[in-house]
């Protein structure tokens, strides 16, 4: 046993950190520090800047033009992104559909959309939640019918992450109604989302911004030669795709920046009369916080280090990375805002777009400091509630 | 010991509650927040009509006469709706402070026209650098002739954008963190060198930044005397939002019942899950602990022993401050992905709670003045 990282990999970090430092614009960088989501134009511009650079398929093999990294480099480079307040390799394209499309597809499906991924040429999004369908994923009801070459599809899906800047969107159809089981019968399906018939309509979260969606399906046109695997067998298809990339899921490197930034803006702002660093309760709370990074941190290494035996295969560590990855976001963000104080909290979120373009009302560290912490509510709501994590865990690895 | 309402507030909640309910839905809130002011000014002739505006003010100055259990109870139906309008800024906190530190006579001319709604205050104090320190102020007043003219910046002014006079706390001697030398102001909203800029906090409800350049003020109370009442005006705020959260936190359990038992995943309503029920069941510990705190933070404002005051409405600011975190985070996971939306109440209660939580002093702060006390 030795947990100390190799000679190799600590180059390897040194490698990314020096060129996210010398690529990344500083604009970019200097809004992601101070609490406000990337842009789409951020994320499509950063992943271009890497796929240049062989890196932005980062978990994909040689063959489709990724780095070929072993499972820690990849850890080393997501950590080092998160840490650089560099936008993410957005995951519907890299670790999502790349994988699926590698695995199950067809030579000329690769060819035709690996490349568009990488180089965000195609921006994916994942149509799988419907209204009645959340933690119970395998009851949907959007239903694609056979009409000659192609499924008509019809119905709804919801909390569709960045559809309103998508170009595709992968989408879990019932193809068999009458399948004996739920999950029989469930067809994985392509859909370019400039197709007749798709309306996307936004959901405003509670920070004010537009991520989530409603998508809309009204006789919807979608080629058969759009469909992954067999007909029927998508649910195989989806399985596949959630148990695919398990330690990107608890963004480690956004909780250690944030943690980062808290105890940065805390030597600024003060607490009863010093600077709020030197206040106790503040330095246990950071503390507490460390211990627990550090825990997952090891406990993530484990996974890592263990990956290649369990490719593609659901395994119960993602839980627990997801159910603690989440918590930490959450009190990561919770961190940053409490340091706020009342400087935080003004900020009615459409109002703050429309005040953009005046000067801020107090320090630029303080209109998107409540932001995060709203939006990371959802963190241990979307991907399987947490709740629906620890049933996993009871169920597949405590057997009760 | 009791613990009961007497006859009269009884009847105060009654009445409050069932204009509140026929005025007050979610979709009624959105309209009234799109309003010049963010808040419905029909709705403040009614509560003025009702004699609300003058809950806790004298008799004699056309009040109701009411104390800090009557406050309470108003504030826990205004929290259950979210109400928009400036009763806290105006009728506790500004009303408490002219209380307090006014002459006779600023009491008659104030105290009466904020009971008759024709004048609406707000309480100028918290700055940008003091995030929860009440002492830091570095806002002067300085004597020139017999006026004062007072110079800085007032931050997080609730309703400072919409109020007719601003209380505002100067410095008259010493320095930046000290305990004394702090003097309260009458200011006129509408002075020369007076500037505000109002917005909407995280929950909707209004604020304002105000810069004050050789602005004249109003002298109220003793000169380096302001601290005990600033003070004092904080504990009757503090008091006022611990019910306020108390309203919202029983909104938001409400909700999630009531979507516990309709909402179904996996053949069955999500509230016949264990787990969902004991998270149910934390709320409603966590909900009636913060009562019983902002019970405690009520009997509290009228203490004369300062210091058993200050003591005990940090621990109610504690407790309550904790409770509202975990019902309104419980909530809007129980909900899951609606309970992150804009569309849906419970969002905007988490908000609610969130916002009050951080201000004049958070849960940590309070926990640390309690601290550095155990003995």
């Amino acid at each position: 046993m030795d947990l100390r990282f190799s000679k190799e990999d600590e180059a390897f970090r040194l490698e990314v950190r020096t060129f996210i430092n010398d690529n990344l614009p500083a604009d970019i960088r200097e809004r992601s520090r101070l609490g406000y989501a990337f842009r789409k134009e951020d994320t499509v511009a950063w992943q271009r800047i890497l796929n240049k650079k062989g890196w932005a398929a980062y978990s994909w093999p040689v063959e489709y033009g990724g780095p070929g990294w072993t499972p820690t480099q990849r850890m080393i480079f997501q950590e080092e992104i998160m840490m650089g307040n560099a936008p993410e390799v957005l995951g519907f394209n890299i670790t999502m559909i790349g994988p699926v499309l590698m695995h199950f597809a067809t030579q000329e499906q690769k060819d035709y959309f690996l490349p568009r991924a990488r180089n965000l040429d195609d921006w994916w999004c994942q149509g799988f939640s419907e209204p009645g369908a959340g933690s119970d994923l395998a009851s949907l009801k959007t239903a694609a019918v056979r009409d000659g070459d192609d499924y008509v599809v019809n119905g709804q899906k919801i909390w569709t992450s960045t559809a309103h800047n998508a170009d595709w969107c992968f989408v879990l159809v019932r193809t068999d109604p009458h399948a004996k089981k739920r999950q029989e019968g469930i067809s994985f399906i392509l859909v370019d989302m400039k197709t007749p018939g798709i309306t996307v309509r936004p959901i405003i979260s509670i920070d004010g911004s537009h991520h989530l969606n409603e998508v809309f399906f009204d006789n919807v046109r979608v080629p058969v030669k759009n469909r992954i695997y067999e007909e029927n067998r998508g649910w195989d298809v989806a399985k596949y795709l959630l148990g695919n990339e398990r330690t990107g899921i608890a963004r480690l490197g956004k909780s250690k920046e944030r943690l980062a930034y808290a105890k940065e803006l805390a030597r600024d702002v003060q607490q009863h009369g010093r600077p709020l660093i030197e206040d106790p309760a503040f330095r246990r709370r950071a503390a507490q916080i460390e211990v627990d990074l550090k825990a997952l941190e090891l406990t993530q290494l484990r996974v890592v280090s263990g990956a290649k035996a369990n490719a593609g295969k659901p395994d119960p560590f993602s839980s627990i990375l997801k159910i603690k990855g989440t918590e930490l976001l959450q009190e990561t963000s919770e961190l940053v805002m409490d340091v706020g104080g009342p400087l935080a909290m003004p900020g009615w979120a459409k109002e703050l777009s429309a005040m953009s373009n005046q000067p801020p009302y107090g320090p630029d560290w303080a209109p998107a400091m409540a932001g995060p912490y709203l939006m990371l509510r959802a963190a241990s709501i979307y991907g399987g509630t947490n709740e629906i994590q620890k049933n996993i865990l009871t169920k597949a690895v405590l057997g009760l | 010991m009791d613990f009961e309402l007497s006859e009269d507030q009884r009847l105060l909640k009654d009445s409050i509650s069932r204009l509140l309910s026929d005025t007050y839905s979610f979709a009624q809130r959105r309209s009234y927040m799109a309003e010049a002011n963010g808040w419905s000014s029909k709705l403040w002739d009614q509560y003025a009509e009702l004699g609300l505006l003058g809950l806790p003010i004298d008799e004699k100055y056309g009040g109701f006469g009411g104390g800090p259990v009557d406050v309470m109870l108003v504030m826990e139906e205004f929290g259950r709706v979210m109400a928009l309008e400036p009763f806290l800024a105006s009728v506790v906190l500004g009303a408490t402070a002219v209380k307090l530190a006014g002459s006779e006579s600023q009491k008659s001319t104030i105290l009466s026209a904020v009971a008759a709604g024709q004048v609406k205050l707000a309480f100028a104090h918290g700055e940008q650098q003091a995030r929860h320190d009440v002492t830091d102020v570095i806002t002067t007043a300085a004597k020139d002739g017999n006026a004062w003219v007072l110079n800085g910046a007032k931050s997080v002014v609730l309703h400072g954008d919409c109020a007719d006079k601003l209380i505002v706390s100067a410095r008259t001697a010493g320095t930046r963190h000290d305990a004394s030398g702090l003097t309260l102001f009458l200011v006129d909203a509408a002075a020369a060198g007076l500037a505000r800029r109002g917005y909407a906090l995280r929950d909707g409800s209004r604020a304002a930044e105000i810069s004050l350049t050789n602005v004249k003020g109003e002298l109220l109370g003793a000169v380096d005397g302001g601290l005990p009442v600033i003070e004092r005006v904080i504990q009757a705020g503090i008091a006022a939002l611990a019910a306020e959260t108390v309203g919202c936190m029983e909104a938001m359990h409400a909700m999630t019942l009531d979507y516990m038992k309709t909402r179904q995943q996996f053949g069955k309503a999500i509230g016949q899950n264990q787990v969902m029920q004991h998270k149910a069941a934390d709320m409603l510990i966590a909900m009636e602990q913060g009562r019983s705190m902002t019970m405690l933070a009520a009997m509290m404002v009228d203490e004369e022993d300062a210091g058993e005051r200050a003591h005990n409405i940090s621990l109610a600011k504690v407790g309550v401050g904790q409770a509202g975190r975990h019902v309104s985070q419980s909530a809007v996971q129980m909900h899951g992905g609606i309970g992150m939306t804009e569309e849906y109440a419970v969002g905007h209660y988490f908000r609610r709670v969130m916002t009050f939580e951080h201000l004049w002093g958070d849960t940590s702060w309070h926990l640390s003045v309690i601290a550095d006390k155990v003995a």
